[in-house]
């Protein structure tokens, strides 16, 4: 049982992710996507269930994980004042990544040349969008954790994300990713899970071995 | 820890930097105050220059208010402290370096405010040594304060008007011993100012330890 403020907001969830797959979470508006996205980040307190994360045993230490994940969320984890180049130097330095890193990843995502002196606050929604997936590429995460990741993407940019994400699953990461969209992403997606009223209604699993991701 | 406490501290100042809140927001706010309360006295000399010491932590304490509420603000916006847990940092991390920069804007904020005092009030200062250790005593405890029922707030819709209502008591010690101290260094006052002074560094080691036991609790589950 994962809990938001008290309030269980998963029950009954039994879900095991495979190493290097990628996983697309479905379901109506409140069944949970986003929290079990975020109990897999060590964010969300779980009571009288059995959960591990990469190895890492989300009920006797939910932050060790954390290190290792990469969450973007529907909200842009960004500091409006901050220049675009202020903010991943900032990632940067969190992450203990170098600029090169730093600087690819910016690339990756078009952020380059006048942008990097604009304040966050000053670019557009989509642009904020790409800032903030550039500062969790900069984490190298082996687990990627993305709620509605291609919105407010134009075009070039959600090709951008796509080849990202399956760049990382050909390197070994797990990803999963919860999105409403029949796009491309949702189609390079090996496992459909939907999820309602915070329990998995239906689970496609892909044959793969080596589990690293078990939530329950 | 080190490190974490200087990458907050730094990113804060940053943000500081950039969008000088501190300077064109806070410092112009607490200046207003001196000046409305030296309406309120009717411009007495005499008066102005006993409350003198008062009015400063006053002054400063409300510029902590602000100062403390912006600092949690900017980390509520958009999910930023989730963003700093998976960067691994510790809760005390966040906290101490929250509080470090804090600190320094609020001694800016100190500077300006004892610069107003000497402009409007025409205080001498008599005990520069207690005056700018009794400031300093007393602003890192506002910093550390405010940072910790910034906190405690940070996210709540409520946050606004109850920040306020849960600092400003509980710095009320601050702000007796240091308007104590100011009294004896600003020489409107014979007491014992080192004590005061004394009392204020109690007191900051009082926060500094409820700081790090109220960290984890506090930051963990915002």
């Amino acid at each position: 049982m994962a809990l938001l403020d008290r309030f269980p907001a998963l029950a009954g969830v039994d879900l095991s992710v495979e190493s290097g797959e990628m996983v697309c979470l479905r379901g109506p508006n409140g069944a949970g996507k986003t929290t079990l996205l975020r109990t897999c980040a060590g964010l969300v307190p779980l009571r009288g269930a059995r959960a591990e994360v990469l190895g890492f045993d989300l009920i006797a230490d939910r932050r060790s994980v954390r290190r290792h994940v990469g969450l973007l969320g529907h909200r842009t984890p960004l500091y409006g004042d901050l220049r675009v180049d202020d903010q991943l130097r900032h990632c940067a330095a969190l992450h203990r990544a170098s600029d090169t890193e730093a600087s690819a990843a910016a690339e990756r995502f078009s952020l380059e040349g006048r942008l990097l002196g604009v304040a966050i606050r000053r670019l557009s929604e989509g642009q904020q969008r790409r800032v903030a997936l550039a500062c969790v590429t900069i984490a190298r995460p082996q687990l990627w954790l993305l709620d509605e990741p291609h919105a407010g993407l134009d075009r070039a940019s959600r090709d951008a994300l796509d080849e990202l994400l399956g760049d990382a699953v050909r390197a070994g990461a797990t990803v999963m990713f919860a999105s409403h969209e029949t796009g491309s992403a949702r189609l390079a997606a090996a496992r459909q899970v939907t999820l309602a009223g915070g329990r998995v209604s239906m689970s496609a699993p892909a044959p793969g071995a080596g589990s690293s991701a078990d939530v329950a | 820890m080190w490190r974490e406490i200087w990458l907050i501290c730094r990113k804060d100042l940053t943000v500081e930097r950039r969008a000088r809140v501190t300077l064109i927001q806070i410092v112009p706010t607490v200046l207003l105050i001196l000046v409305v309360f030296a309406f309120a006295f009717d411009a007495n000399p005499s008066l102005l220059g006993a409350g003198a010491g008062g009015l400063f932590w006053v002054a400063v304490l409300f510029g902590a208010v602000l100062g403390a509420k912006r600092s949690f603000d900017i980390e509520a916006e958009g999910g930023n402290l989730d963003a700093l847990r998976l960067g691994g940092l510790s809760p005390a991390a966040i906290l101490w370096g929250k509080a470090m920069a804090l600190a320094v804007q609020m001694a800016a904020v100190a500077v300006f405010t004892a610069a107003g005092l000497v402009v409007l009030f025409s205080v001498a200062v008599t005990d520069w040594l207690l005056l700018v250790t009794a400031a300093v005593f007393g602003t890192a405890a506002f910093a550390i304060c405010g940072c910790l029922y910034g906190a405690m707030t940070v996210g709540l819709r409520s946050a606004d008007t109850l920040l306020p209502l849960l600092l400003i008591p509980v710095a009320a010690p601050v702000l007796l011993a240091g308007t104590r101290a100011f009294d004896v260094a600003l020489g409107t006052s014979a007491d014992q100012g080192w004590s005061w002074t004394a009392l204020l560094a109690v007191v900051l080691i009082t926060y500094v330890a409820v700081g790090w036991a109220a960290a984890g609790p506090l930051l963990e589950d915002a």
